[in-house]
């Protein structure tokens, strides 16, 4: 069986490759995309110790369900926000959306 | 006293008054006033005479009315100094008439006088103010009832005086005149401030009256200074007269009167002759109770020496002056210590009758000397000569004054020369011959000034000598005929004066023919002598000068008082002020300039202080804050991703926190 630490350093590695994403990107979706490759290291996580740690209870599983729900909520959410700047700018480059209000 | 007599009584204090209003409206209206102002002076004086003509009559019926007479006073409570009320008021007895009448007579005839001296001065109208000022100063001090009112209007004739002789005050002469006679009457005038307080400080009250009540009480009262005892009474008495040295230019305060001839001849005859320089008889008059508070006190023992003194002294000085003003201030200084002498021989009555008979016909000679330097435009005697022909009124006039200066027969100096001579008799010999002698010098030389005025050849002929108008010589014929007629109210038999004014219980010395007839050849002998030096020069007039020069000399620079004075007085002085202004200079302002720099260093500290301390710790706050704000606005980005890169430093810090310690 593949060992726990194989999972913990798989999610790391997304988790690094997400936030990476998420502090260099400018364009407002890699930041989403960013953000859901951290959910989903997150999920990797939750999923492996579950099932290496208490393999009869599914609290995990349920919990990283929970995630992908909230997940793909933030992203419509969050996709329907940059359509919306989009339509008024033209741009979904975060730096420069830098007014609240036009 | 009828009613109506009361209340002519009680308007006293108006004479003093009406010149002041003469003087206040003078000097509104200037030129344009009645007569350039002249008339207002006139008219005020005027009423002010007629005023007290009619108090004299009204005082000498009551005084010879054979009743009890009491001095008519009237005072109103001026100021209250703790529980005492200081009482300004006027006392009208019969000293005070006369001196009214002395007073009120020769101001008018000299205003009127002036009309014509005066014509054509570029400040006519301040001159009548300034003489309007002096008779209601003059006339105040005269009714004062109190020494406190005695002794501002005594200051306020002093300031008319000083005005009057500085005159004519673009010449330096003049200015330097003026300042001088202020200055050393005002020496004297510190002693009678000075025996005011005392008087004051024993007796509790200015009132001279109950003064000279409280007077018999003060016998055997000393003051002590510094362990010295001194008997209050002498003390007031001397430090009065003090006063009345300056004033009346008594020795050895007498070198201002000569120089104050700088001031225009009628106001010579006015101050300098007839009734300011006489303010200090009338002042030892006034006060004679402080001064004879025992027959032979030595109050008037000092009068009588310094008296005597001043009217040999000044007798001597006047036979060898050029200046016809000069020889008469002479003459005047030495009448004025005749006067003292008589008052300090215990002649009250006689030095009062002398103050108003030489306060005529000095008056007169003086306007004389006026009418002449007027006709002739010089002062200098040697320059005139031959005016008797082209001045008549003028000479016959002056002769007459001269004659009663002399002291000749049945004129008034006849009388009241020979009373004052007749009281030296009585109480002391030396005064009495050395009185003669001052008698005869001034017959010496007032024959001397008339002969080389009036008598002989004109020596200058480039001088167009005329006479002057009629409003200067009536003011000369009246001030002759009161001359000649003002002593017939002391003939000996029949003493109305005397009845009149009187001290104490006011016995009257005998008459005598001994003192009469030396004083008389006296006179003669000096009218003599001066005959046979100037008018037949049976001697040559040069003699004295030629025989004794060493004498002619010092008497030709009048003993050389001013040198005298120059030099132990006013150079040390000046000495003094100016070590006192290198005093100044040096260490006052040193250490004024010192106490400025000392200043000046410690704030340049505080500013340095304040500028790098003070606000260098403000500045290092604020710009830590701008420095530590510069470096964390860089954190402030805007950018999200910023942030959340911060954040999650943040995260591995604590996780490396948490796991790795």
């Amino acid at each position: 069986m593949i060992p726990l630490e194989w999972y913990l350093a798989l999610a790391a590695v997304l988790f690094c490759t997400g936030i990476f994403g998420v502090l260099t990107r400018r364009n407002a979706i890699g930041i989403l995309m960013g953000i859901e490759l951290m959910l989903n290291a997150a999920n990797i996580n939750l999923v492996a110790f579950a099932r290496y740690m208490h393999p009869t209870i599914l609290t995990g599983h349920i919990f990283a369900i929970f995630v992908i729900t909230i997940a793909a909520a933030e992203a419509a959410v969050g996709l329907a926000i940059i359509i919306s700047i989009y339509r008024n700018i033209e741009l979904i480059n975060v730096d420069k959306i830098n007014v609240m209000k036009w | 006293m009828c009613d109506f007599s009361k209340n002519i009584m009680e308007l006293t204090w108006l004479i003093p008054v009406l010149p002041i209003l003469a003087f206040g409206l003078i000097l509104l209206t200037g030129r344009r006033g009645p007569g350039e102002g002249a008339y207002i002076g006139i008219a005020g004086i005027a009423a002010s005479f007629l005023l007290s003509l009619a108090v004299t009559v009204i005082t000498v019926a009551s005084a010879l009315g054979g009743h009890e007479f009491h001095p008519f006073t009237h005072s109103v409570v001026w100021a209250t100094l703790g529980n005492i009320d200081v009482r300004m008021g006027f006392a009208v007895d019969q000293l005070t008439v006369m001196m009214l009448m002395v007073v009120t007579t020769v101001t008018l005839l000299v205003q009127v006088y002036s009309i014509g001296y005066m014509h054509g001065d570029p400040r006519y109208p301040r001159y009548y103010a300034y003489l309007s000022l002096f008779s209601a100063a003059m006339l105040s001090l005269v009714i004062s009832d109190n020494l406190l009112l005695f002794y501002m209007s005594w200051e306020l004739v002093g300031l008319a005086s000083y005005l009057l002789i500085g005159f004519w005050f673009e010449k330096p002469s003049a200015m330097r005149a003026a300042k001088k006679a202020f200055i050393v009457t005002r020496l004297g005038d510190v002693g009678l401030f000075l025996g005011l307080i005392v008087l004051f400080w024993y007796t509790g009250t200015v009132n001279m009256q109950e003064m000279f009540a409280a007077v018999p009480s003060l016998m055997g009262t000393t003051l002590k200074i510094a362990s010295v005892a001194l008997p209050v009474l002498p003390l007031a008495g001397i430090l009065l007269f003090a006063g009345a040295v300056g004033k009346s230019a008594q020795f050895p305060l007498h070198v201002w009167l000569p120089d104050a001839m700088e001031g225009p001849t009628p106001v010579s005859a006015l101050i300098h002759a007839a009734t300011m320089v006489a303010a200090g008889v009338y002042l030892v008059g006034r006060m004679y109770p402080v001064f004879a508070y025992e027959p032979h006190s030595i109050t008037l023992t000092v009068v009588t020496v310094i008296g005597v003194t001043t009217a040999i002294m000044a007798a001597t000085i006047a036979t060898v002056q050029h200046d016809i003003k000069r020889v008469l201030a002479y003459s005047t200084i030495s009448q004025l210590g005749y006067m003292m002498f008589g008052l300090g021989v215990g002649g009250y009555t006689a030095g009062l009758l002398h103050l108003m008979t030489h306060a005529f016909f000095k008056a007169n000679l003086f306007l004389g000397s006026g009418s002449v330097i007027h006709g002739t435009g010089t002062q200098d005697m040697r320059q005139m000569g031959g005016l008797s022909k082209k001045m008549p009124t003028t000479y016959w006039t002056f002769l007459i004054a001269t004659a009663a200066l002399m002291g000749l027969p049945f004129t008034s100096g006849f009388f009241s020369k020979d009373e004052i001579l007749l009281e030296a008799f009585h109480t002391s010999l030396p005064i009495f011959w050395l009185g003669l002698g001052a008698a005869f010098l001034t017959a010496f030389y007032m024959t001397r000034l008339v002969a080389l005025t009036f008598w002989g050849e004109a020596r200058d002929p480039s001088i167009h000598a005329h006479e002057s108008p009629r409003v200067m010589t009536i003011p000369l014929i009246v001030l002759a005929v009161l001359s000649l007629v003002s002593g017939y109210i002391a003939w000996p038999s029949n003493n109305i004066f005397h009845h009149l004014v009187h001290f104490g219980d006011g016995a009257a010395v005998p008459f005598s023919w001994t003192v009469m007839l030396l004083a008389t050849s006296a006179a003669f002998l000096g009218l003599g002598l001066g005959l046979a030096l100037y008018l037949r020069p049976v001697i040559s007039p040069s003699i004295f000068r030629e025989k004794l020069p060493w004498a002619y000399n010092l008497l030709q620079n009048k003993f050389y008082f001013d040198e005298f004075y120059w030099a132990v007085l006013v150079v040390p002085l000046f000495w003094i002020t100016k070590v006192l202004a290198r005093f100044d200079a040096r260490i006052v302002d040193g250490l004024v300039n010192g106490v400025g720099y000392a200043t000046l260093g410690l704030s340049i500290a505080y500013s340095w202080f304040d500028r790098v301390v003070v606000d260098g710790i403000v500045n290092l706050v604020g710009g830590a804050t701008r420095i530590s704000g510069r470096v964390l606005r860089y954190g402030q980005t805007g950018v999200l991703q910023n942030y959340a890169l911060v954040a999650f430093t943040g995260v591995l810090v604590l996780a490396w926190f948490y796991l790795f310690r």
